[in-house]
């Protein structure tokens, strides 16, 4: 435990001190620490997984408050937490049916999960299944019965491993503690490869000789548009470079080493490209359960100039990118003020800081993130297929209990 | 020869006076430093642990009487210690191994940090090490040097800081930089940062409140050639370069726009340079000065600019009040107050730069602007206005309170109806209603502002008297730990009761007094912006050195060979005599308007050539020039007047004159100098020549000896300077017939002329 304890503040002081950046990163970090924080958490015989969910509570209010724009951090602990809610659920529904139907359950879900796309949540769909009498089928549900060309492929060796060591051990007394850490790992291996889902679906939303519009850098946007240039799908990209911080010159300069036809524009020449433009492609920093997006900042005159001309605004993000809260909640901080340095020379401009000369001082305001509201945003794709805005409440009613919207 | 002379001078109001002499020495004498030398060791110094000496004493005065009580480094800026700026920034940097060194209320440090979570830091090693008897960073690196042991020791390249450093730069590049140069050239022993921050035109004081800081840096190598902060002993905004650094590097980069960031990067060498050097006490002052001075050892110091990143030293109440102000506006992100970068409580970013505790209250009439910070507990009342200050935790302000550019520390209560500007007020202070706080005010602990009791501009108040024998030598943050408190307290007690009324009848405190001298300075440490009335001054004082100094530095950067600024040059002998001239001018000048005895004016005259270590041939020159200005001064309207004027001058002021020209050599002096003195104004003085050389003759001031001598010196001269050899030509004449039949016709010469 002590080991854990200096894990976590180590990463704590990560955190606070902004070393990690990057939703991604951030996230498989803290799915790791927590994955380890759960395998070292003595469990008492009764009420198990309130044990786990205090400890894994605990840990996640330090991670959150030591940095609260990331809203990542929030949104793994808070999947942890109903991963374990999940498991116990299965568990005593399980114990109540006895063993055998546990089993043919199992097996149902594998089915299920394919139909679903739900690769993480074996056990949570156990769950889902089990409560499915309580409450009355979603729309998802609905539809998803007949298998949607968009809807990615679930690769089920992982899975089935794991089912079948499930079974095996469902007579520990641990087989809770051990569900749980089979659900973090697929969180682990869904977070790790979401990037890679979300590009299988490039083909689909990138035509021939199209025109795409990116704004700042993201890992995600690149994969899909090198996944559809891989597809010899020829098309050109357009990246606004995303001031001050210029990340998308990183993103041209590798654009262009993948052979993709590149242009960098200034982020102010955006609503005069934009008449040109088929489709704006960006990665968010956060999507809200309103459908609205965190963006790097500048994101949302773009969305504004693809609206007046009514050009299509794609938000890729995955799925621990899905933020349970509203931006109107007031523990959500929305944007991080970052050093003006990034604007102004400070040597340059350090006779204009003091008001002191008699002169008025300057003020600097650096803001990282931008608010897309949902009205703006035309399709998001995650890692499960493409979504309308209106529908992000529902994946995230998938994704969380609402016991843990408040942690 | 050409010297490649950048010059970075950003205003022209910067007057630089550079001279290079014509340029003398030859290229050939460049030194090329020391053989590239690979040490075997290169890869062990790569591995070693990244150390840091952090002094948590400033072993200065400047923040009295709040040290007294409290280590500067333990004063809180926008509510976190100083201190923790400094170590989260550098465990930031991937420093491993911190020395803490404490001198002045070391007991505090290092409760402190034993309290904090820096001594259980998983990546960051604090050791803290304690000496009372240092009084300087000279003596606490030397104490550093004997106190080395197997477990704690400088292994290797360590980076020198003080306890007040507010950076977020990364060093882990930097003290790269720094061993490879050092492993090409073992003489590299240090590494300065440096950043541009331009200094005010008008004060010629940084934005820190230090004075304008002048370095000459080799644009290549970035090796460091001169490091000059402007001082009161040499004419403002001019700089004096050897000759030889010219010499000895192709170019050379002046820069009067950078500050010192006061962080190094140091080899072991320094720690043992200050072991040998026992009389280095200041960094800067003593040890870079004795480095660049230093030739046998060749030692070099480089410096490191930084752009993006951010690095002050909180040295005075003025760099207090903008580095506090820099954190507010981001410029140390991420050490910013709504981060929790070293266990300080975030705060809370609203609009405008208001930083705002969760729990603090603030009434709905109270009106807080920008750039604002409040503290955990605090609790702000009705109509309460509060402009571009930091209050810390657990205050108490009451209503209609105005406070505006000032920092209120933790646990004050302010009543009802005061006024705090620009003020700085410690813990546990308490101001009662209607006191008014001047700007430049510090009130350091629990002191208590009476009732409707106005506190002076610049007044430091504190519990503690103010120490009487104040050492001027040493510039301690405090004389003696504990002792030294214990002193002043007795001293409290004895005089409580009649002096309690300083600050009104129901407040306690003493106002310190503040020393003959340092008082026109105060204004320039203090955390209030200059004052209106100083700025005016300084623009009229520039104003009038436009209009009678010509000799700026125009912005192209060329430099000027020009013959007027050579008397500037302090190496240069005229230099002195251009004073003493000066001198000797004043004082005839004098003479003659309030008609001094001429025995009075010899003797002052006298002094001053002894002071100035002057011969008598230059008294007699400096008088006679100083009598000649004199009548060229006056008003005249044609030459002949001019004459007039010079002739009756001479006549009543001969014997002074005569007091000097004994001597032929003496009376050759004068000529050569009435001689320059036409040159220098030919329209004037030229045409008089003649005559004026008559006149002295037959005053008897000259001797015909003299004047002939001095014509047959002239002889060889060139034609231009024949000029009034010439002009005096038929008088020479005259005088050598003259002397060869001098027994005979004593009278007749007389007539002749």
């Amino acid at each position: 435990m002590p080991d854990v304890q200096s894990t976590v503040v180590e990463f704590v002081n990560k955190l606070r001190k902004r070393k990690i950046e990057g939703s991604q990163a951030t996230a498989k970090c803290t799915v790791e620490l927590l994955r380890s924080v759960i395998s070292y958490q003595r469990v008492p015989h009764a009420n198990q997984a309130a044990a786990l969910i205090d400890a894994v509570k605990a840990v996640g209010q330090q991670l959150v408050a030591a940095n609260p724009v990331e809203l990542a951090v929030g949104n793994v602990v808070r999947r942890v937490l109903h991963i374990i809610r999940e498991e116990d659920l299965s568990l005593t529904t399980a114990a109540m049916a006895g063993l055998d139907l546990l089993d043919a359950s199992d097996d149902d879900d594998v089915d299920n999960c394919k139909g679903i796309g739900y690769p993480a949540m074996s056990a949570a769909v156990v769950a889902a299944a089990a409560r499915s009498t309580l409450r009355p089928p979603s729309l998802q549900t609905l539809l998803e019965g007949t298998p949607e060309s968009a809807t990615v492929p679930y690769t089920s060796s992982s899975g089935a491993d794991s089912e079948s060591k499930t079974a095996d051990k469902s007579s520990l007394t641990r087989k809770l503690k051990h569900d749980v850490i089979e659900g973090v790992n697929q969180l682990i291996h869904e977070i790790a490869g979401c990037h890679e889902q979300i590009a299988e679906q490039a083909i689909e939303h990138i035509h021939q000789n199209e025109v795409i519009l990116t704004l700042g850098s993201s890992r995600t946007v690149l994969e899909f548009l090198c996944a559809a240039k891989e597809k010899k799908r020829s098309f050109r990209v357009f990246v606004a470079e995303g001031a001050p911080r210029y990340q998308g010159h990183l993103l041209a300069k590798e654009l262009v080493a993948r052979g993709l036809q590149t242009t960098v524009i200034t982020d102010s020449a955006v609503f005069a490209m934009i008449s040109r433009v088929n489709m704006v492609i960006i990665g968010a920093h956060a999507v809200m359960a309103n459908g609205g997006v965190i963006g790097p900042v500048g994101v949302n005159m773009a969305a504004l100039a693809a609206k007046k001309h009514a050009v299509p605004f794609v938000v890729l993000a995955g799925s621990h990118k899905l933020c349970p809260l509203y931006p109107h909640n007031p523990e959500v901080l929305l944007n991080e003020l970052r050093s003006p340095s990034e604007l102004l020379d400070f040597g340059e401009f350090s006779d204009c800081l003091d008001s002191g000369a008699g002169s008025g001082s300057l003020q600097v305001v650096n803001p990282t993130f931008d608010y897309v509201p949902p009205n703006l945003v035309s399709l998001f794709i995650t890692d499960t297929g493409g979504h309308n805005p209106s529908y992000m409440y529902r994946l995230i009613a998938d994704y969380y209990s609402a016991d843990d919207l408040v942690m | 020869l050409q010297f490649i002379l950048e010059l970075r001078v950003l205003d022209s109001l910067v007057k630089s006076n550079l001279i290079s002499e014509g340029g003398g020495g030859g290229m050939g004498a460049q030194k090329k430093g020391g053989g590239a030398k690979v040490s075997e060791d290169a890869e062990e110094q790569s591995r070693q642990r990244l150390q840091a000496i952090l002094l948590a004493d400033s072993f200065a005065t400047k923040f009295r009487p709040v040290t007294l009580e409290r280590p500067k480094v333990l004063l809180p800026i926008v509510n976190v210690p100083m201190i923790d700026y400094t170590l989260a920034w550098l465990e930031y940097a991937g420093i491993e191994e911190v020395f803490v060194f404490c001198c002045a209320h070391s007991v505090q440090v290092i409760e402190y940090l034993e309290k904090s979570e820096w001594y259980s830091h998983p990546n960051l090693v604090v050791r803290t090490i304690e000496s009372h008897k240092s009084i300087s960073a000279g003596d606490a690196l030397r104490y550093m040097y004997e106190q080395q042991t197997e477990t704690s020791q400088i292994q290797g390249d360590f980076v020198l800081v003080s306890g007040d450093t507010v950076s977020n730069m990364p060093l882990a590049d930097l003290i790269q930089e720094h061993r490879e140069r050092k492993k090409k050239d073992e003489k590299a022993i240090m590494t300065m940062v440096i950043k541009q921050s331009k200094s005010s035109s008008l004060t010629h004081q940084s934005r820190l409140g230090t004075d304008q800081l002048f370095i000459a840096v080799d644009p290549l190598t970035k090796q460091l050639l001169h490091y000059e902060e402007d001082k009161i002993d040499h004419p403002r905004g001019s700089i004096c370069l050897d000759k030889s650094l010219l010499d000895s590097n192709p170019s050379v980069l002046v820069c009067n726009d950078m500050q010192d960031c006061y962080i190094d990067i140091c080899s072991p060498e320094v720690l043992s340079l200050f072991e040998d050097n026992f009389d280095y006490q200041h960094l800067r002052r003593h040890f870079v000065k004795g480095v660049l001075v230093d030739d046998i050892m060749g030692y070099k110091i480089f410096t490191h600019e930084i752009h993006s990143s951010y690095a002050a030293s909180i040295d005075n109440f003025r760099s207090y009040d903008t580095v506090s102000k820099d954190i507010i506006q981001r410029w140390t992100y991420p050490y910013v107050p709504d981060i929790n970068f070293s266990g300080n409580r975030p705060l809370k970013l609203g609009r405008q730069g208001i930083y705002r505790a969760s729990d603090a209250v603030q009434s709905r009439s109270a009106d807080v602007g920008a750039s604002t910070v409040i503290g955990y507990g605090t609790k702000i009342g009705d109509g309460d206005k509060i402009l571009n200050s930091v209050i810390g935790n657990g205050c108490s302000i009451g209503s209609n309170v105005v406070i505006e550019g000032s920092y209120i520390w933790n646990n004050v209560t302010i009543e009802d109806g005061c006024e705090i500007r620009n003020a700085i007020v410690c813990d546990g202070v308490k101001i009662r209603a209607g006191a008014v706080l001047h700007p430049g005010v510090v009130l350091s602990f629990n002191v208590v502002v009476g009732r409707d009791f106005v506190v002076p501009a610049y007044s430091k108040v504190s519990l503690l008297q103010q120490p009487t024998t104040e050492d001027s030598d040493e510039e301690l943050e405090y004389a003696d730990s504990s002792s030294g408190t214990a002193d002043h307290m007795s001293g409290l007690n004895l005089q409580m009761e009649p002096k309690a009324s300083e600050l009104g009848p129901d407040g306690a405190g003493y106002i310190w007094e503040v020393c003959e001298g340092a008082h026109d300075e105060e204004w320039k440490h203090s955390v209030a912006p200059i004052p209106k009335d100083k700025l005016s001054e300084f623009t009229q004082a520039i104003d009038d050195d436009d209009t009678d100094d010509e000799s700026v530095i125009p912005a192209s950067g060329e430099l000027k060979s020009d013959a007027d600024s050579i008397n500037t040059d302090m190496n240069d002998p005229n230099d002195d005599y251009y004073y003493f001239e000066k001198e000797v001018e004043g004082t005839v000048l004098r003479a003659v308007e309030e008609n001094i005895k001429v025995d009075l004016v010899t003797l002052e005259i006298n002094g001053l050539r002894l002071s100035y270590n002057m011969e008598s041939a230059d008294c007699a020159g400096a008088t006679f020039y100083s009598m000649m200005k004199l009548a060229v001064d006056t008003p005249h309207s044609s030459a002949s007047e001019l004459y007039k004027t010079a002739t009756s001058i001479i006549s009543k002021w001969k014997e002074l004159l005569g007091f000097y020209v004994k001597k032929i050599d003496e009376q050759i002096e004068v000529i050569m100098k009435f001689e320059e003195m036409c040159q220098d104004s030919p329209k004037e003085l030229g045409p008089l020549f003649t005559q004026i050389l008559h006149l002295l003759y037959d005053k008897d001031v000259l001797q015909e000896d003299a004047i002939l001598r001095w014509a047959e010196e002239k002889a060889g001269a060139d034609e231009v300077d024949k000029v009034y050899l010439k002009q005096c030509e038929t008088f020479i004449q005259w005088l050598k017939e003259a002397s060869e039949e001098e027994d005979e016709d004593d009278e007749d010469e007389e007539e002749d002329d």
